[in-house]
């Protein structure tokens, strides 16, 4: 059993994403760290391959300037080993690029599961594992809340809004994890010291035998023309309650005609 | 014409502006459930029409016949319908249909809604036609250089403006809830045809085992005029309780953050913002929710706000027209109590 992890690494200050004003792109300049997003899928490949007896976890990531902070952190978590995709000319890389590139290196490491995210904290898109399997001819299990082997095939919990599903595809196939699913471990001391240790191969695009130039169809791509802070809602009153607080729910209550 | 949203969403070019341009087709991917389209089907319509009149929408699954109808009273010109495809999961094979309908015709742009189906076959058709994407969409405008896209970023805070380049068709994922709806305008001459999606291979191998459906008691969140959501403060399923029971007195609908969800306290359907639900209330009632930004994303533009936390600085009170600095544990019940007392 082979599990492929997407790990994304991404800026520090991930509660407020900042953008460069020249480029429009979100800087990536600053130290990153793992997307806790991706902790989950971390968590639960490495308990699939616990429970198959068998095989190793391998993260992915495809990240600028060789950056591997994340990448370290998911093998002190327990990850066997990692490959890092890093080159100049994949600044700025939306979601399909990035699929695009990933799907060169599942082709190079054949897993039988990859695993990614839902969606990432800072991008968001939520659209890079699917475009992933579509690229691999993969089936996919999405938004899943848990992950079994039964009789080789891979089992999925999905808790959407018309009911709770389970679902199963054969393998290989791709899954997308939500969060709290499942309490991801925190590194031990010792799996942090064997993390040190652990391989991560950094390639090159020319090692997948990718060329940037030739990524999407028609040279189509999509550009940013401007970022500007919104139009914000004003803050009303914030008052202490005294023991009637209610009082002053239920009056505005009225007042907006919900009761 | 409708009126400009609140905040974050706007449409553009409703007076019709748009006939000065050479906008070429939309189409539109239109999910129904046993016939009847989706809010986010007429939305998508809305959209679709402000920028043009020549709207396709694609529908499929049981009931897709009956909802094609509804389409066309909703304004679109024409409508596919794809049949049921069970017994898979209907995402691949709706993309491969796509694709080579995309190949036959050429739209200038197609719109999926964010949700399970719209996101998965938006993502599938981009790979398969190797074009890019733009998600989070919650604003479109058509300008000389053809449409432009806006996008929220960091909870709103701050709004971009994207848009493609050779990009013909440009996928776009449009949010819920950021566009009018298009109004009914029987009687309707679309034209309706039925297609047969081609195979999508080893992507369409998903199947379901099992599938336990959820009773809804009272509105759906998407629906409901007072939404009570709980969020971590709450500490525990026993004392979250208390929100249900608010929320029912107040015949509206349960809400959760991701950590309630996360918690087990809440389903993930009831879960409001970012990854869950987008909802636009009268009154949203926010109690121990913190007011992080990917919960803000999903509530802030409800007509009217309160929160109750007991930490004075908590975020999610510069959205609230009131905010209580209180213990959810104990004001609830009071309210709860002051509320059955007026029945
Ligand atoms: C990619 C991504 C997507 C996400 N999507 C979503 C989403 O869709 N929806 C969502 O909600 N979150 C989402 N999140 C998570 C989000 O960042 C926050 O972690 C989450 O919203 C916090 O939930 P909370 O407010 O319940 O908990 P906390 O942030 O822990 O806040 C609890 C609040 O309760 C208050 N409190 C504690 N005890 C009491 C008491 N007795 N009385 C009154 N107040 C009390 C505290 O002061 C605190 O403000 C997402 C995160 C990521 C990275
Ligand atoms: N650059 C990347 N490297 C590795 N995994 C990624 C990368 N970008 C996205 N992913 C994976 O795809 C998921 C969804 O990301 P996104 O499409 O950005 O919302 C993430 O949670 C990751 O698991």
């Amino acid at each position: 059993m082979r599990i492929a992890v997407c790990v994304k690494q991404i800026p520090k200050e991930h509660e407020r994403i900042v953008f460069d004003p020249e480029s429009l792109r979100v800087r990536r300049d600053g130290k990153l760290i793992m997307d806790d997003s991706d902790a989950y899928g971390v968590e639960l490949a490495l308990r699939l391959v616990g429970e198959a007896g068998e095989g190793e976890v391998i993260v992915v990531s495809m990240a600028p300037h060789d950056e591997e902070t994340g990448l370290r952190h998911a093998l002190a978590m327990g990850a066997a080993r990692a490959v890092l995709v890093s080159d100049d000319a994949l600044g700025g890389s939306d979601a399909l690029r990035t699929a695009t590139v990933l799907a060169a290196v599942v082709a190079r490491i054949k897993p039988d599961i990859v695993i990614a995210g839902t969606e990432s904290t800072d991008g968001y898109t939520g659209t890079m594992p699917i475009q992933l399997s579509e690229l691999l001819g993969w089936p996919s299990l999405a938004f899943s809340s848990s992950l079994d082997l039964v009789a080789g095939e891979l089992r999925a919990r999905r808790e959407a809004d018309d009911g709770v599903f389970e679902l199963s595809c054969p393998l290989p196939a791709i899954a997308t994890v939500t969060s709290g699913s499942v309490e991801p471990r925190y590194p031990s001391l010792r799996g942090i010291m064997e993390a040190r240790r652990k391989p991560i191969e950094t390639l090159r695009l020319s090692d997948l035998a990718l060329n940037a130039a030739e990524f999407e169809a028609d040279g189509a791509s999509e550009e940013v023309r401007s970022i500007v802070p919104a139009q914000q809602r004003a803050a009303g009153e914030v008052i202490v309650d005294d023991g009637t607080a209610e009082v002053r729910v239920l009056s505005l209550l009225s007042e907006w005609k919900a009761i | 014409m409708t009126a400009l949203p609140k905040y974050g969403c706007f449409r553009c070019f409703p007076n019709g502006r748009r006939s000065e341009m050479n906008m070429g087709s939309i189409w539109v991917v239109a999910e129904q459930h046993r016939g009847q389209p989706l809010p986010i089907a007429f939305e998508l319509l809305g959209a679709a029409r402000d920028l043009t009149d020549n709207v396709r929408a694609i529908t499929f699954g049981q009931g897709a016949t009956a909802a094609a109808k509804l389409l066309g009273e909703h304004g679109a010109r024409s409508i596919v319908e794809l049949g049921d495809l069970a017994p898979g999961l209907p995402a691949p094979r709706v993309a491969a249909a796509l694709a080579e309908m995309v190949a036959e015709e050429r739209p200038e742009a197609v719109f999926f809604g964010t949700t399970f189906d719209g996101r998965e076959i938006a993502a599938r058709l981009s790979a398969r036609l190797r074009r890019p994407l733009l998600a989070n969409v919650i604003g479109l405008e058509l300008t000389v250089d053809g449409p432009v896209a806006h996008h929220g970023l960091n909870g709103g805070e701050e709004l971009a403006t994207t848009r493609f380049i050779n990009a013909r068709p440009g996928i776009y994922l449009l949010r819920p809830k950021c566009f009018a709806p298009r109004d009914r305008e029987s009687p309707s001459t679309a034209t309706v045809a039925h297609r047969e999606p081609p195979e999508a291979g080893a992507t369409d191998a998903v199947r379901v085992v099992a599938h336990q459906e959820v009773v809804q008691h009272g509105p759906t969140l998407d629906a409901a005029e007072i939404v009570v959501t709980g969020g971590r403060g709450f500490g525990s399923v026993e004392k979250f309780a208390q929100v249900e029971q608010l929320a029912e007195l107040l015949k509206g609908a349960t809400g959760a953050t991701r950590a309630a969800v996360d918690a087990g306290w809440a389903p993930y359907s009831a879960q409001v913002g970012q990854t869950g639900k987008i909802v636009k209330p009268n009154v949203y009632i926010a109690c121990g929710v913190s007011g992080a930004t990917q919960h803000l994303v999903g509530m802030k533009d409800s007509s009217h706000i309160i929160a109750i936390n007991k930490d004075p600085e908590a975020a999610i009170f510069s959205v609230s027209d009131l905010g209580i600095v209180a213990d959810v544990n104990a004001l609830l019940p009071r309210l709860i109590r002051a509320l059955e007392a007026r029945r």
